[in-house]
């Protein structure tokens, strides 16, 4: 299935500026997988060192969240459109 | 120190500081609107948005991805991009934690002002470096009104 990732702007300079990234896929995780083997320098900043999607990454599938689907099991057509999506989060340390 | 600098307004560093004097003692947020040039970066217009972290906002804020979308969207229709985001850390230093670290973003920069007592003190800027094992600091350039890059 040919499908598109949209690339977030702070995340551009590790996948050669570019804004989105066409890749063949099944489902979101072999998406992902596709693009970090693409673009190695993008999987520090998606996935935490024991391989979990980081809790600020958010990706969506057609506007869907996919923890609201099947996460990285949820399928995908020709033509989806697969968007990852920052939330931001600190604070202080106490 | 990064070498690099971030071109604030000084009426939005204002803006910055009275946000968190509003919100204190909780932790304030928003976007930093503006323009990515080759050389250098500015922030042209701010958009504070609302602490999410409802649980504990004393030291901890959040923007969802649903507010950075339409931070993005926003920026988009001034014809600007979201360079960063901006929060207090009440009644400490205007330093990034190991939280905040953990939880940043590269490229973007960070605006971080230290509320103390309801007063605003430091204002610095940060970004995470590629390896993110560290922010660097980066110098903000106070100019008085937004100038083209």
């Amino acid at each position: 299935m040919a499908v598109k990732v949209i690339i977030p702007t702070p995340l551009r300079p590790y996948a050669g500026k570019k804004e989105s990234v066409e890749l063949q896929a099944a489902t979101v995780g072999e998406a992902m997988s596709s693009l970090t083997t693409l673009f190695a320098d993008l999987k520090k900043h998606l996935y935490t060192d024991d391989g979990r999607l980081r809790s600020f990454v958010n990706v969506y599938v057609n506007d869907e969240d996919i923890r609201y689907l099947r996460g990285d099991q949820t399928p995908l057509r020709e033509g989806d459109i697969l968007s990852i999506v920052p939330s931001i989060a600190g604070g202080t340390q106490n | 120190m990064s070498g690099r600098s971030l071109r604030v307004p000084e009426a939005l560093v204002q803006r910055i500081h009275a946000h968190g004097v509003e919100t204190y003692p909780h932790e304030c947020c928003g976007a930093l609107m503006g323009k990515d040039g080759e050389t250098a970066r500015e922030v042209v217009e701010l958009l504070p948005l609302a602490n999410r972290r409802n649980d504990s906002p004393r030291n901890r804020f959040e923007v969802t991805a649903e507010d950075v979308q339409m931070a993005e969207k926003k920026a988009s229709e001034l014809r600007l991009e979201v360079v960063g985001w901006y929060h207090s850390h009440p009644d400490a230093p205007a330093r990034p934690s190991e939280f905040d670290r953990e939880h940043a973003w590269p490229w973007y920069s960070y605006i971080i002002v230290s509320v103390q007592q309801r007063e605003p003190r430091d204002t610095t800027s940060w970004r995470l470096r590629d390896d993110r094992s560290a922010y660097d600091s980066e110098a903000i350039e106070s100019v008085a009104e937004p100038a083209s890059i």
